[in-house]
């Protein structure tokens, strides 16, 4: 029995949704740190009124990035024990692992840079605050671009 | 030739560093050298405060060449229920904190032993620790220095006045009409850049004392490595069987008050509101978000540890499957 029989249409669904709802949420509440919402009747939408509220769009991104660094210790993870022996990843998975690796290290950097006792120069704070918002932009305008063409992060199975 | 000219490139050159490394070396007063190399707090002993404004005076004379000087008219900003926020036709407001006054008097009338007593002290940043608004600000405009500084870069600052609303104390202030945002979309994005006490950063670089603390004719402001200043509150309110404010306040600050009467007291009687801060007791704004930035070094351990639970539980599947067929 191979490892992608083993592994359940729903289960990968499942993978998949977390994934993407997660990206919406960060995404969401990242560029919630701007002082944008409630400048653009965001926050006046009925539900969304806790957008306006940098410590709130805060937690949700914190709580956000703890799920994603779970999600993506389990994707590397499970693709190192079988996962690498049962499909490839594709040009544009590459890319997307590029980006996200950017978006990560940044936004470590930038939770490392909001602890008590840590202080970065002006121009590193500077460059991690842009870096992790350019970052993510670059993800989410290469996304769509994949998403368009079709291109998928394993080969023979749609993302 | 060449050579003349390169020894004198070379004498000229020493001479600057000579120079130069005599001007570093020039010693800063004591009290700001800060040679631990921690943070500088500053000591606000209320019982000395006059109110006779010098330093408001002294902050608005030196960092006059900071303040905004904005374009108008401003551009028309849309959504409509953008504010503009004009002071600089109000540059001589002293009675609030305004981009183009940094410090201002506080007065509180109390009873003490049944005896009304009035108390004044200067207002300004509390240069937080931790300070929220340089966690939370999108661009790294506003920033703390090693020092203990938190201060923003004009420069960068698009006034979207984030950090005076995260701020406990809302000090920092907005002027619109000048800035960055003027040059990316100014009817979009942005509204000026947002003013605030930097500590006299650029006084400190030089040697020189905060302008507040310099000219204040009753030493009411001291400056000092924060261990030090703190022992000294700590002293000063044991003598006086007094209070201390900023030590504790938003996980700590490096702005510490000493008042021979509770601050529960000076915080019922001054005025606040917008550009008046108060002397409440406040939560550190930051303590839940360091706490989540602990649980994600324990995530990628959880997201291991499922996937080999998966694994695990997958190969003890098809283990038993295999039996079952023999």
């Amino acid at each position: 029995m191979t490892y992608r029989a083993q592994q359940s249409t729903a289960g990968r669904k499942w993978l998949k949704w977390s994934y993407i709802g997660l990206l919406i949420v960060m995404a969401f509440t990242g560029f919630g740190q701007m002082p944008i919402f409630k400048r653009f009747y965001i926050s006046d939408i009925p539900g969304l009124g806790w957008s306006a509220d940098f410590y709130a769009t805060h937690y949700v991104h914190y709580l956000g990035a703890i799920l994603l660094f779970v999600l993506i210790a389990y994707c590397i993870t499970d693709f190192l024990i079988i996962g690498r022996s049962e499909f490839r990843l594709t040009a544009s998975a590459y890319v997307r692992i590029a980006l996200l690796a950017g978006i990560v290290v940044t936004g470590i950097f930038r939770v490392l840079k909001n602890l008590p006792d840590v202080v970065f120069s002006p121009g590193f704070t500077m460059f991690i605050d842009i870096a992790h918002l350019g970052f993510m932009m670059l993800y989410l305008v290469t996304a769509l671009i994949f998403v368009i063409v079709g291109s998928g992060w394993t080969q023979g199975i749609s993302e | 030739m060449n050579k003349s000219i390169s020894r004198r490139t070379f004498l000229k050159g020493g001479l600057a560093a000579a120079g130069a490394v005599a001007a570093s070396s020039i010693p800063l007063p004591a009290a700001v050298r800060g040679e631990s190399g921690q943070e500088l707090a500053t000591l606000i002993d209320i019982r000395k405060c006059i109110g006779c404004e010098a330093c408001v005076e002294a902050c608005k004379e030196v960092n006059a060449p900071k303040f905004p000087e904005p374009k108008k008219p401003f551009p028309k900003m849309y959504p409509s229920r953008v504010k503009v926020s004009d002071w600089s036709d109000k540059r001589d407001d002293m009675d609030r904190l305004t981009p183009y006054n940094w410090v201002f008097i506080q007065e509180a009338k109390v009873m003490v032993n049944g005896k009304e007593e009035t108390y004044t002290f200067p207002r300004r940043c509390m240069h937080c620790q931790n300070p929220p608004c340089a966690d939370l600000c999108p661009w790294g405009a506003a920033r703390k220095l090693k020092n203990g500084i938190t201060r923003i870069d004009a420069d960068i600052c698009l006034g979207g006045a984030k950090c005076e609303v995260v701020c406990p104390w809302h000090i920092p202030q907005r002027q619109t009409g000048v800035g960055l945002y003027l040059d990316i979309l100014p009817s979009l994005a942005g509204n000026g850049v947002m003013y605030k006490c930097d500590r006299c950063y650029n006084r400190l670089e030089e040697g020189k004392l905060p302008a507040c603390i310099d000219v204040c004719p009753e030493n009411v402001q001291k400056i000092g490595p924060r261990d030090e200043i703190i022992k000294e509150a700590h002293a000063i309110a044991k003598e006086i069987n007094g209070y201390i404010y900023g030590e504790k306040e938003n996980g700590g600050t490096n702005t510490i008050y000493v008042s021979p009467v509770p601050f529960e007291k000076l915080n019922a009687s001054i005025e606040k509101g917008p550009g008046r801060p108060g002397l409440q007791p406040v939560e550190d704004a930051m303590a839940h978000a360091d706490n989540l930035a602990k649980a994600m070094v324990i995530a990628p351990i959880a997201g291991i540890a499922a996937a080999a639970g998966k694994f695990y539980a997958a190969t003890k599947k098809a283990t038993h499957s295999a039996e079952g067929k023999k």
